[in-house]
């Protein structure tokens, strides 16, 4: 199932062109509020109808020139970022109001969806007792029991606090790593949700898209950074949990070596991703001794984009992964740094996925 | 006492007539009401003067006009009693009048009720599959619920208490055309007549009431059935 957008829209105070390709798995649209994120999700579920383009999903054509298939007819899912729940029906019946609808054959039933998104205890209960994490759960199941052909989500998470976004975070793993094997379009403007889910990241600013690609492609790419924000990026590698040891450190091992990080709570041979921010990497040309942290890789470094600022992002190989470092100007002349030379990199790496990867 | 067989037939005339202008008025209302709150046309602001106009004009005017249009030789009057559908000095009648004075107030409080439905929610419906008149019936009019009743209650107490527009339109035919109002005033044209107004102004008072308290209780129904206590 592939989603094919090229759009083009006329707001009264900004344009919207973007051109993307949706496939498998989770497609993330990141961009700052105002970039048009929102907009082109609406135009794909066919609440906002664009002046110009195309939309088609697979083969078939959900508007052009000529055709426009109204919403109802589209067979996609929408998760709102503010739930959405039909407030005079319960859970339950909010669960069920798509599928008396819906002619596509079932991927998964009600108690697989109550299953998967832990809502057994809710089904009895209104909309307005619900807190805003159980909303989204069930905005979620209710789509997904439409029987979607693709699931449109818009920040999902942007109205949950820090604890209970985490309470979500698992079950969207869940569905991407799932047999249901249902595409995502995910909006967000917040990169640690990106970094964790998406498969494919588009970046939008300004109504345009800048960059797309695989994740960890686009992740990696030094000229990305600004878009990303210099603090906010930084490559995304994956990494198998090899050990946990008594003081909290684990052991998990890269394509070039291996890491000792903190707070990893995944089980041991399981595989993470990693998000190791630009802004925390070092290089050092001789391999560094005595040093307070353990995670030197050796790496070669692949290209140097200089930005307008003092600093300067450098492209990293380290075995088959990507790192990114984000030094400065100053340093990249002094240390002579350039394409293909060999160097040391010290990280601190966050993890961003405590639970599985799976593929 | 034949007086007080006058006042119940006038009770029951007044109740059938405001129940046939409810129960027809309400979907007409509520179709004029959706098309005020949720679509842009032509000539809508026109549509919107024109509903409310009976609520700015002298009550004897409309029922002048009622009387114009609709009479035996009006221009609407002469087709339906070609028909045998009659209006002036005729139940039915009193009907219409009860109708054109209680719209307004009808779509006002269904039109403020549909303004009151995000429209956010129609659009997950849409996009869970629900064609524009599921959604309608199954999100939209359940939400309305309490102004449609509200409306109602309005529209049947307006047609209960209408006496300048149809004492105009169909006058004051005992059993025919003389609704409460109008047997109330009739009784006060009469000397000693007063005991007898006194009884049926207690009348109106008592069906004014239950309808408001009646609707309360429904609305009260719904507005807990979406709060979830």
């Amino acid at each position: 199932m592939t989603l094919d957008v090229a759009i083009s829209h006329r707001f009264d105070s900004f344009a919207l062109d973007v051109a993307f390709t949706a496939g498998p798995g989770i497609t993330a649209l990141f961009g700052r509020s105002g970039a048009g994120k929102t907009s082109v999700i609406n135009a794909v579920a066919g609440l906002l109808r664009p002046q110009g383009g195309r939309i088609a999903l697979d083969n078939e054509v959900l508007c052009d020139g000529t055709r426009f298939v109204p919403p109802h007819k589209r067979g996609l899912g929408y998760v709102f970022q503010d739930a959405r729940l039909f407030p005079h029906r319960n859970v339950a019946e909010n669960l069920q109001f798509g599928a008396q609808f819906t002619h596509r054959p079932a991927k998964i039933d009600f108690d697989d969806v109550v299953d998967l998104l832990g809502l057994g205890t809710l089904l009895a209960r209104q909309p307005a007792t619900l807190s805003g994490g159980e909303k989204q759960r069930v905005a979620l199941g209710r789509a997904l029991l439409s029987q979607p052909r693709m699931l449109l989500m818009d920040e999902p998470l942007a109205s949950l606090d820090g604890p209970r976004k985490q309470d979500i975070l698992p079950y969207l793993e869940r569905l991407r790593d799932g047999p249901l094997g249902v595409p995502i379009l995910y909006v967000s403007h917040a990169l640690d949700e990106v970094a964790r889910l998406a498969d494919t990241l588009v970046l939008l600013q300004d109504g345009q898209v800048r960059s797309q690609g695989p994740l960890f492609d686009v992740m990696a790419d030094p000229a990305a950074v600004p878009l990303l924000g210099v603090r906010e990026a930084g490559a995304v590698i994956e990494a198998e949990v090899m050990a946990h040891a008594d003081d909290g450190l684990s052991t998990l091992q890269i394509s070039s070596g291996t890491l000792e990080l903190p707070g990893v709570q995944a089980a041991i041979g399981s595989r993470v991703r990693l998000r190791v921010l630009a802004q925390d990497v070092i290089l050092s040309l001789d391999r560094p001794d005595g040093l307070s942290s353990v995670n030197v890789l050796p790496v070669k470094i692949t290209g140097i984009h200089a930005g307008d600022g003092p600093g300067a992002a450098i492209a990293l190989q380290a075995g088959s992964d990507r790192l990114l470092a984000r030094i400065t100007a100053r340093a990249v002349r002094e240390m002579r740094l350039d394409a293909g030379v060999h160097c040391y990199a010290i990280l601190k790496a966050t993890t961003v996925a405590p639970g599985n990867i799976g593929r | 006492m034949e007086t007080d067989a006058a006042a119940w037939e006038a009770l029951r005339l007044s109740l059938w007539v405001a129940c046939w202008a409810t129960v027809l008025a309400v979907p007409l209302a509520l179709w004029v009401a959706w098309l005020l709150a949720r679509c842009d046309f032509w000539g809508k602001s026109a549509l919107n003067a024109l509903v409310h106009l009976p609520l700015v004009l002298p009550p004897v005017v409309t029922g002048y006009l009622l009387l114009v249009v609709f009479g035996r030789s009006g221009p609407v009057g002469a087709v339906l009693e070609r028909f045998g559908l009659g209006l002036a000095f005729h139940w039915t009648g009193a009907v219409l009048a009860a109708i054109i004075m209680g719209f307004p107030l009808m779509v006002r409080a269904m039109r403020l009720a549909i303004e009151a439905v995000d429209p956010k929610l129609e659009n997950a419906a849409a996009t869970l599959g629900a064609p524009p008149l599921a959604v309608f019936a199954q999100v939209t009019l359940p939400l309305i619920t309490p102004g449609i009743l509200a409306g109602a209650v309005m529209g049947f107490a307006k047609a209960m208490g209408e006496f300048g527009a149809t004492i105009t339109f169909v006058a004051n035919i005992p059993g025919q055309t003389q609704t409460l109002p109008s047997a109330i005033w009739t009784a006060l044209q009469i000397p000693g007549g007063e005991s007898q107004a006194v009884f049926m102004v207690l009348m109106a008072c008592a069906v004014a009431l239950g309808a408001v308290v009646l609707s309360e209780a429904l609305a009260r129904r719904v507005a807990r059935k979406i709060a979830g206590t």
